[in-house]
């Protein structure tokens, strides 16, 4: 059963591949990027690894079909079309393809216990984070404690990348107007708008229990963080931009990007500060398995606040980008594909 | 059996191909990026793949149970599609900046108009 769920997720995601690179409209090309990353969520579910669905629930389905398509009503949705290019490409993937299958042949059959990657560090997690860390969610104690220092890596590449989206786009940005486009109110869809306040508070508590459920259950800061700011997309789509902004304004959302970095790296430096490693948590608390407690709950509300501040700082970028754009005339593409 | 055993793998490399087709062949820019995306995800579907033990449970410890996923490449995944979001944007924001320059995202357009006339 379970490998007939395996082969038919695995079709359809190859099926979906196969006409997101045919199609040559953009829109919906776009649109299956959603349906993409809801299937290689699931698919991730059917692996046992919940927490990476979860987060490529958000936003392989959510956030980014939603940043194509503001990208589109600002560039356009008809693709141009480039035969002679297409046959070069086809033999050579073709030929990589071929290579990589042969390569396969070698590889150990899937879901065998004995192969390397299982007889390395994973037994050691498993057998002992519990006596070592004291949470039984092995992915949280390998994310937060012993790669700690990696994710601290992982979390200032997501604020880098805030940081270059906002250094891209500010300066495109004018004085302050109103703004609409994207995220304009939609005064007559009064089913959206009632769906989408009944939806949002509980998809803010999920968020929140995410973030601190997750020594005990799936999920962690990363996943809380795109969560919670799918709540704030999700208001700024139904109610406009300004609404959102008027809860978190971009100087609120840029100082929290950089805040979530500090908390993570104040925590390290705290370890130094008492005379221990960078990171090492056993400096928080007296008993080591409490440090730990300690430590994993700091940099995991670290992490998730630059997250959640990073992809809404992105959405707004975009969605002001949107409205300039419609001002402009350059949008015409958006409007006309909403009316066909 | 064989064809069991190694489904999983050639589905990623089927994905990958036609991501990597989509970036060589395609000339816009955001079709590009998307193509980028797919070959992305093929490599997180390869990890979590090569994570998976069978009849093991999702990582989270609970009694009575011994067999267990791999965590490590659920970590290394897991951050992987954050900061994989985070780039695209970025890629994206840079789609942005090449349309109000040159008025066109599709590569040849681009491209005649940075030839020395």
């Amino acid at each position: 059963m379970d490998l007939l769920l395996d082969l038919a997720l695995l079709s359809l995601l190859l099926l979906t591949a196969v006409s997101i690179a045919w199609t040559r409209d953009m829109f919906a090309a776009a649109m299956l990027t959603g349906i993409y990353g809801l299937l290689s969520a699931s698919f991730f579910m059917t692996m046992g690894a919940v927490d990476v669905a979860f987060t490529e629930a958000a936003v392989g389905a959510g956030i980014s079909p939603l940043l194509i398509l503001a990208t589109l009503a600002l560039c356009g949705r008809n693709q141009k079309a480039d035969p002679p290019r297409a046959m070069l490409a086809l033999c050579l993937v073709g030929a990589v393809g071929a290579l990589l299958i042969a390569a396969t042949l070698d590889m150990p059959a899937f879901g065998d216990p004995g192969a390397p990657a299982h007889i390395h560090v994973a037994p050691h997690y498993i057998g002992e984070s519990f006596a070592e860390i004291g949470i039984p969610n092995v992915v949280t104690s390998v994310l937060a404690s012993y790669r700690a220092f990696d994710t601290l890596g992982e979390v200032v590449v997501i604020f880098t990348a805030g940081l270059g989206v906002l250094s891209l786009l500010l300066a495109l940005r004018e004085q302050q107007h109103p703004i609409r486009a994207l995220s304009a109110p939609h005064p007559q869809h009064l089913v959206l708008r009632l769906v989408a306040k009944v939806l949002i508070p509980p998809i803010l508590i999920y968020a929140l229990y995410v973030q601190f459920h997750g020594e005990y259950g799936p999920g962690g800061g990363f996943q809380a963080g795109v969560i919670f700011a799918v709540g704030f997309i999700l208001y700024a789509l139904v109610f406009g931009l300004d609404a959102v902004k008027r809860v978190a304004g971009h100087g609120v959302v840029q100082f929290l990007a950089a805040l979530g970095v500090l908390i993570y790296g104040s925590v390290g430096l705290l370890g130094m500060a008492t005379g221990k490693n960078f990171l090492d948590y056993s400096a928080l608390a007296a008993d080591p398995v409490s440090g730990q407690h300690l430590g994993i709950i700091v940099i995991e509300l670290g992490v998730g606040i630059t997250v959640a501040a990073v992809m809404m700082l992105v959405f707004y970028l975009f969605s002001e980008q949107l409205q300039r754009g419609l001002e402009d005339g350059s949008g015409k593409e958006l409007t006309s594909g909403r009316a066909g | 059996m064989l064809l069991t055993s190694l489904y999983n793998y050639w589905v990623v490399i089927a994905l990958m191909m036609i991501g990597l087709y989509m970036v060589l062949a395609q000339g816009n820019l955001i079709k590009k990026i998307i193509g980028l995306n797919i070959f992305q995800t093929s490599v997180f579907i390869f990890y979590i793949s090569v994570g998976k033990v069978n009849g093991g449970n999702a990582p989270i410890l609970a009694h009575g149970e011994t067999i267990y996923s791999n965590p490590l490449p659920h970590v290394l995944i897991l951050t992987a599609i954050v900061v994989g979001i985070a780039t695209t944007s970025l890629a994206l924001a840079l789609v942005i900046r090449i349309k109000r320059a040159y008025g066109s995202v599709e590569e040849r357009d681009i491209q005649a108009e940075d030839r020395p006339c």
